[in-house]
């Protein structure tokens, strides 16, 4: 039966599709078969989802090696949100890619685009599906390395820096997460996670464990651009291709995310992060100081691109919000923003690539008067920016809700007035965006444009009706989230 | 039709009519009989669904979950009947004048224009006809956002300043304070569905109480409770069709309307009454009465000087909801639709005086009333009832807050009352002086087009007929109230 091995299928598929593509060489071929693989993935991972909801845990053990001692990938109800998450993103951006990619790169570059988005999508997929520490560095450098390479290729010349800068933080970010496992095994001699959680309990040198936390936590910090971990990101994503730049802020950094996640409830355990340490002091200190000043930063951007990109980093904030608040609503509104703001900044940064390929700039004051040329790219950008500032009947709604209530809870009246006081911040640089689009007139060069091609609207427009379905009809992301927070909390598997 | 369907029928109605509003863009006359026939349908599913209600049914429908435990759901009671009336009458009444306005001003942009007015008036209806708090926010915000379009029409710095104030004000205190008080609430009751006698229960402290209140009536800031009050005559820049039936009725008295709602359905009146730490709100509600009123006096501009007033007469219902008792909260639901009919006329004739005279200043409407002789007629019948005078409608609300006021035996209410009397009549009774025995400056001219004169004649009668005809208000008023 194929079903049961679904869970490798997850990975496999993208990480083969990458050599045939190389081995081919074609660009359209290379596009036809990525759409396809990450078809495929969506599929697996909502055959994954449901069945992980029906019947519970999925454990595999690649090669028949019964863990601890082989690798096991285990999908539970906390990764399969996000494998449903990071293959959903790829599913949209991938046919979005193909306009996009011809406009910004040279032709004989297009299949190693697609060649390196299916194998970030395979490391992406890989570090949120494996049960263990080391598997997880491997596929966090697949994803790293290939990402790298994406940045570079755009076709600014600056995202070179862009992609060095990057390289040498996501370097060191993945140095000390092995550094950190590296002192977890020397301790345990485990690598499975779930064993280690297990085993972390009897040992009695607690400094090794302290600092295998302080190691994991600041590299995974910097790939998740937790604040102040976070200066890379707005220059990557500024000068990286269209497509990939809404890729990543949709998916990568959600998929680390996670990974910080598992680790703190999952590995180390509450007593020890929580209780022990004062991580949720830390955490929640520097979600807010990223809420706040990340927010502040971005009103002042000459650039859409970065705009929301730091946009992204006061975003995340909230994310990390939500896990220091650690308890059932605040968990949920970390969980489920994972979902809203990855396809809100999705639907944004894919309606942003549609201007930068009309306009061929996405600076403010060249896109004066966009609604009169590219109204449709216009309104969805209104329609993302209002999910973005957390409207009611728009996704960034629900999760806005959750982790105000999450902080009512704990009694935390302070941090209740920063998270609406942050939405008001978003207010300001969404306005920015809507009164040059909307109170001006376009430049006499720019008048003539035309709108974005269909192929790149229609998958940019799906992101911005999820948007607005999911504020509405929340069941299926909000089911996911309560259950993954339940599983952190130890309330369900 | 099942009372469900017809509910659902009053909200989808104007968001079908927007769409073929939309698409008729090149056919003017298409699209303004498209308007006219969306309002008139409107107008006709509500008043046959306004029987029913009479009867004592409450129709209900519930759509999607959009938070567990809480759904998109509809559910019309007497308050909710009496606003969805008003805001769907006006709303014909005002397409016809919209149509006379835009064409003679030749407004440019005019499909965005009708577009944007029925789809304020759908998320009208979903604001009357919410069951719980959560409906109500989501169509709250969302009457803020289709708006703003309207507020910034012209397209200058000038409207977008306006735009900024506006959506600033609205927005900031609907996110900063009134999301919190939802979520408070949803945290300790448990629930947010519209319960007559309140749903807090017995969990909160006097204090406790005291500072949700205050979350909730400065964080629903279209009800322009001083000192969030400045969005109101910033709005005025839209043009006067949008001034007159969404900053006089739909978006101003969606905000009183909320702040009733939250007294009665959420607080409950009985339990809130005797709190100490409550006091407040009257006297908050009764300073923004006279400082408005003041303000109003000193204005020479007529379309500012409408403006306070409104605040002045939003805060009239804030006022007598908090005063608590049965009477009072009466006459706070009967003032809801009073005001409208009167402060909807004055706009009428503010917007008539602009078009045929290009005039805007009290100080230059000396003899006008020879002139603009309908006009300025329906515009004394709208200020008499704005001072509360019989035989208008004005009248039959003030009775009502006087009384409730009497009956609490303290003086200050009745003393706010008398002195905001005064000032309304210091404010309003000059403009008619001027027009009608003055003498007359610069060049002549007459009426403006025959349909806006048509428009505020017919609100002009229905301001007076209210007084005359006050059953079926006053029967929905005193359901709410329990008198």
């Amino acid at each position: 039966m194929t079903t049961e091995h679904l869970p490798a299928l997850q990975v496999v598929v993208p990480l083969l599709a990458a050599p045939l593509m190389v081995l081919v060489r074609r660009g359209t071929f290379a596009w036809l078969l990525a759409m396809l693989v990450s078809w495929a993935t969506l599929a697996i991972a909502l055959a994954l989802a449901f069945q992980v909801r029906a019947d519970g845990p999925i454990s595999y053990a690649i090669g028949n090696w019964p863990p601890p001692w082989g690798i096991e990938y285990r999908v539970d109800g906390l990764n399969s949100f996000v494998l449903v998450l990071v293959a959903l993103v790829a599913s949209v951006v991938a046919p979005y890619a193909r306009a996009s990619v011809a406009a910004e790169l040279p032709r004989d570059q297009h299949y190693l685009f697609f060649t390196m988005f299916s194998l970030c999508l395979a490391g992406l997929l890989g570090i949120t599906i494996t049960g263990d520490a080391f598997n997880l560095f491997v596929f966090l450098e697949i994803s790293s390395l290939s990402t790298y390479v994406l940045i570079a290729l755009g076709s600014n010349r600056r995202a070179l820096l862009a992609a060095y800068q990057y390289l040498v933080l996501g370097t060191i970010g993945a140095t000390f997460y092995i550094i950190g496992v590296g002192l977890l095994y020397l301790m345990t001699g485990t690598l499975n996670l779930a064993d280690l959680a297990l085993r972390l309990r009897d040992v009695d040198e607690i400094r090794p464990v302290l600092a295998a936390l302080a190691f994991i936590t600041a590299g995974i910090g910097l790939k998740l651009a937790l604040f102040p971990l976070h200066l890379w990101l707005p220059n990557a994503y500024a000068y990286a291709p269209s497509a990939i730049t809404s890729f990543l802020a949709a998916s990568a950094t959600k998929v680390s995310v996670y990974v910080l996640l598992r680790y703190y409830f999952l590995v180390f355990g509450v007593p020890l992060v929580f209780v022990r340490l004062p991580m949720a002091e830390v955490l929640i200190g520097l979600s807010v100081l990223a809420l706040v000043s990340a927010s502040l930063v971005a009103v002042f951007q000459r650039d859409l691109k970065r705009m929301f990109a730091y946009s992204s980093v006061a975003q995340i904030g909230y994310i990390t919000l939500g896990m220091g608040l650690a308890n059932q609503a605040g968990l949920t509104g970390a969980v489920v923003h994972m979902f809203n703001h990855g396809i809100t900044k999705g639907a944004m940064f894919l309606l942003l690539g549609g201007v930068s390929l009309r306009i061929g700039s996405t600076r403010l004051e060249r896109v004066a008067g966009l609604a009169r040329i590219m109204p449709l790219t216009s309104f969805g950008m209104v329609l993302a920016g209002l999910s973005l500032i957390g409207i009611p009947g728009t996704a960034g709604f629900i999760s806005k809700w959750y982790l105000v209530l999450g902080a009512i809870e704990r009694g935390y009246w302070g941090l209740v007035a920063l998270i609406v006081a942050s939405s008001l911040i978003a207010v300001a640089y969404v306005w920015r965006f809507v009164e040059m689009a909307y109170f001006r007139e376009p430049e006499p060069s720019a008048a003539k444009l035309d709108e974005a091609p269909a192929s790149m609207l229609v998958p940019a427009w799906l992101m911005v009706a999820a948007c607005i379905y999911f504020g509405l009809d929340t069941s299926f992301p909000l089911d996911g989230a309560r259950l993954a927070a339940q599983v952190l909390l130890g309330a369900a598997r | 039709m099942s009372h469900e369907s017809l509910l659902l029928a009053a909200l989808f109605i104007p968001v079908l009519g927007a769409l073929a509003i939309a698409a008729c863009d090149r056919w003017p006359d298409l699209r303004e009989t498209v308007t006219l026939v969306t309002a008139a349908a409107l107008l006709l599913c509500v008043l046959s669904l306004l029987g029913p209600v009479l009867g004592g049914a409450q129709p209900q429908a519930s759509l999607v979950q959009m938070l567990p435990g809480i759904a998109l759901s509809f559910r019309i009671e007497p308050l909710g009947m009496l606003f969805a009336l008003v805001a769907s009458t006006l709303w014909l009444v005002n397409s016809l004048y919209s149509i006379g306005y835009m064409r003679a001003n030749r407004e440019a942009h005019q499909t965005r224009f009708y577009v944007c007015f029925a789809l304020a008036l759908a998320c009208t209806m979903g604001i009357a006809f919410s069951a719980n708090l959560l409906t109500l926010y989501l169509f709250y915000e969302g009457l803020t956002l289709v708006t703003y379009p309207l507020v910034t029409h012209h397209g200058d710095d000038e409207a977008r300043r306006g735009g900024r104030l506006y959506l600033g004000y609205l927005l900031g205190t609907s996110i900063l304070f009134l999301l919190p008080a939802i979520i408070i609430t949803w945290a300790v009751a448990g629930t947010l569905e519209f319960t007559p006698g309140g749903i807090l229960g017995s969990g909160l402290s006097n204090a406790a109480i005291g500072g949700l209140l205050a979350l909730y009536m400065f964080g629903i800031g279209k009800a322009a409770l001083m000192p969030f009050h400045r969005w109101l005559p910033a709005a005025m820049v839209a043009p006067t069709p949008v001034s007159a039936l969404l900053h006089a009725v739909a978006v101003v008295k969606a905000g009183v309307f909320s702040v009733v709602k939250v007294i009665v359905y959420v607080f409950g009146v009985d339990r809130i009454s005797g709190l100490t730490s409550v006091d407040w709100l009257p006297f908050a509600a009764g300073f923004t009465i006279i400082a408005a009123s003041i303000i109003a006096l000193r204005s020479d501009n007529l379309k500012r000087r409408l403006a306070y007033s409104t605040v002045s007469q939003l805060s009239y219902v804030i006022f007598a909801a908090a005063l608590l008792t049965p009477l009072s909260v009466a006459g706070a639901a009967l003032h809801i639709a009073a005001h409208a009919v009167g402060k909807i006329t004055l706009f009428f004739a503010a917007g008539a005086i602009y078009t045929a005279a290009h005039k805007t200043d009290v100080s230059q409407l000396d003899g006008i009333g020879r002139r603009m002789p309908w006009t300025m007629g329906a515009f004394a019948v709208g200020a008499i009832s704005m001072i509360g005078l019989p035989p208008t409608a004005g009248f039959v609300s003030k009775w009502f807050m006087l009384s409730g006021a009497m009956s609490t035996g303290q003086w200050l209410p009745v003393a706010v009352i008398a002195a905001s009397t005064l000032l309304n009549a210091g404010y309003f009774l000059p403009i008619v002086y001027r027009a009608f025995f003055l003498p007359a400056a610069g060049e002549a001219h007459g009426e403006a087009p025959r349909t806006m004169v048509v428009a505020l004649l017919l609100t002009a009668f229905a301001t007076v007929a209210m007084f005359f005809f006050s059953d079926v208000p006053l029967l929905l008023a005193r359901r709410l109230a329990g008198a």
